[in-house]
């Protein structure tokens, strides 16, 4: 007998192969779930054996020093690193149950389910409309978007700060506000899952502070995972905290990223199991 | 993405070129700037030094037009723009048949050097893979073409375009390709800086909004390099308006005495008719010659108009 599964709503032309699908003990509420996941750049192997299970509808957080693949290990997650020349992706990234990097998957497919937003705020140079317009009009959809846009503005909390400017430049906008369009670009487009690259990382603390009351507005729709460096950031707003540090080899000189623990967050940051965790919390560096 | 080498220092670039490459990429980068101290300090003396430069050259431009609005002043009039060129009747002579030349070998450069050199750069930019061998070679050979002098080019026309695997013969055509080939690099390598002054998050914002890579380029990058892009164009084309010496070799002859068309008959431009009476020692001659400097002037002014016309457009609307 062949298994087959129910194809999610938002990936809907994505089949996969009986061997591919996840076994039966899969966690029906996990959006992803990573099985010795390895990625290389070229030759380099920059992320290593990564186990991991995000939850649905929560705020997953990648910690670790700079350098240990937390980015690289995010941009596998909506296949941005297929961009990258030399990339490549070993083992399992399912997505609800399906293979993400499954023959049939078209890359591009993918990027308008799992959106992201980057590290610094990087809005078009046109108006705050066209910005939030542009993923739908990508999409095919013609005509009066404002509603669209409305939804999107709102979402993000960004509507009452702009809504008698929606025709002017979104660089007039402070850092702060662009960073919430692009959370309103990344929403316009109705993803499933919002990544987001050290988001608040450019940011002034009150603009950090929006954007951290907006998240825990967010996974009430959308599954979040987010890559910090900074710890309180991690703790404030994040249901899950995985740990990664690099291994260095000094023979080959090369430098790999391991996942080092992944846990509710309130366990990672009073009693982790790793020593390593542990220093890395409470700010002794090991 | 990793930063790659500057490679607009590993070869010297002619003065033209560089002006072109750094043109391009300043209006670009322009739109993505808000403004830090630093840089605007360091915009304002640069601003002054080039502003010095300028004036001196300037000083210079003005002399020469004066000298050809007084020189040629009794012939500046309708006659000079409706007939046909002569030696025999100097004072009725005119440059009609030149004026056509010029739009027409010009008019084909446009043709030829926008799709081609905005195609290559966005190919080279966007979609090649530096590693590749191949692109390497036809990066670096980009490069030290654009310092090719212009008689090379002609050369070239004439062995392969006038005559050899093309054989058009003498025709406006041929002047047209001669001349796209000569400014190709420039076009090339003006909006690759350009395109590479649009900043990666912007394409990677696409990206990561579902957009293919063609639609990244084509939606995002593209217009945000296109006023850039202008510029280099703009630059390209004013030097294949001057141009006389390749075209005196793929057919620029010099009295057409007949409209021309594009793929037969002979034809001839502003400047190597100009060359043509200025080389002659009848004194009216000399005036038909600085006259005909004037009209090459508003020639080149209308075209650039145009060209800035459609750049502003761009920079506010896109
Ligand atoms: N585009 C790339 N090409 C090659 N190597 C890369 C690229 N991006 C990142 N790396 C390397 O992968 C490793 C992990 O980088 P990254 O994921 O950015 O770490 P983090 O986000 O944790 O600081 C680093 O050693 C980095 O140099
Ligand atoms: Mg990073």
């Amino acid at each position: 007998m062949s298994e087959t599964t129910t194809p999610s709503p938002a990936l809907p032309d994505i089949e996969v192969s009986a061997d591919r699908v996840a076994s039966v003990d899969t966690e029906p509420k996990n959006t992803f779930e990573l099985r010795d996941v390895n990625v290389f750049y070229g030759q380099m192997l920059a992320v290593k054996d990564v186990s991991m299970a995000i939850p649905h509808n929560q705020i997953t957080a990648f910690i670790g020093p700079s350098g240990c693949g937390k980015s690289t290990l995010l941009r596998s997650l909506n296949r941005m690193n297929d961009l990258i020349p030399g990339a490549r992706v070993e083992g399992d990234v399912l997505y609800h149950g399906m293979d993400m990097y499954g023959p049939k998957v078209d890359p591009v497919q993918v990027r308008t389910v799992i959106g992201m937003v980057f590290q610094k705020p990087n809005p078009f140079p046109k108006s705050i409309y066209d910005n939030v317009a542009f993923g739908p009009r990508l999409q095919g959809r013609k005509g009066n978007l404002d509603d669209v846009v409305e939804e999107a503005l709102r979402g993000a909390a960004l509507w009452d700060e702009v809504k008698d400017r929606l025709k002017d430049n979104a660089y007039g906008m402070s850092g702060g506000q662009q960073q919430r369009l692009c959370i309103a670009r990344a929403i316009a487009v109705q993803p499933d899952v919002i990544l987001m690259d050290e988001p608040c990382s450019a940011l002034d603390p009150v603009s950090t502070g929006r954007i951290e009351d907006l998240m825990a507005e967010l996974k009430k729709t959308y599954t979040i995972v987010i890559v910090t460096h900074n710890m309180q950031q991690a703790a404030r707003v994040a249901d899950r905290t995985a740990f990664f540090t690099v291994l260095a080899n000094d023979e080959t000189g090369s430098r790999t990223g391991v996942l080092v623990e992944y846990d509710l967050t309130s366990k990672i940051f009073s009693k982790p199991d790793d020593e390593r965790t542990e220093n890395y919390v409470s700010g002794r560096f090991g | 993405m990793a930063d790659e080498p500057d490679y607009s220092s590993r070869v010297a670039l002619p003065p033209r070129t560089r002006v072109a490459v750094g043109g391009a990429r300043d209006v670009t980068e322009a739109l993505f700037t808000s403004g830090d101290r630093k840089k605007k300090i360091q915009g304002t003396i640069f601003l002054g030094l080039l502003l010095f430069g300028l004036s001196i050259a300037l000083i210079a431009i003005a002399a020469m037009i004066i000298w050809a609005f007084v020189a040629g002043g009794p012939r500046l009039n309708v006659n000079l723009l409706t007939n046909v060129p002569s030696i025999v009747t100097p004072e009725n002579a005119g440059y009609r048949t030149a004026i056509l030349g010029t739009l027409y070998v010009i008019g084909g450069v446009i043709l030829l050097i926008v799709p081609l050199g905005v195609g290559a750069a966005v190919y080279l930019e966007q979609f090649a893979n530096p590693a590749n061998k191949f692109n390497r070679f036809v990066d670096l050979n980009i490069q030290n073409l654009a310092g090719v002098p212009s008689i090379v080019f002609g050369i070239l026309g004439l062995a392969f375009i006038v005559r050899g695997p093309l054989s058009l013969g003498f025709v406006a055509a041929a002047g047209s390709l001669t001349l796209a080939l000569l400014v190709l690099p420039t076009v090339i390598l003006a909006s690759r800086e350009a395109i590479r002054a649009v900043p990666s998050s912007i394409r990677d914002g696409s990206l990561a909004l579902g957009a293919t890579v063609w639609q990244a380029v084509w939606r995002q990058v593209l217009p945000a390099a296109l006023p850039g892009i202008l510029t280099g164009v703009i630059l390209a084309v004013s030097r294949a308006i001057g141009e006389a010496a390749p075209l005196l070799l793929v057919g620029a002859v010099t009295f057409v005495t007949f409209n021309p068309s594009f793929f037969e008959g002979g034809y001839s431009t502003l400047p190597t008719m100009i060359y043509s009476y200025a080389k002659r020692p009848q004194e009216e001659l000399q005036v038909l010659a600085a006259a005909g400097v004037v009209v090459m002037l508003l020639l080149l002014i209308m075209i650039n108009s145009v060209a800035i016309y459609l750049r502003n457009r761009f920079e506010r609307t896109w």
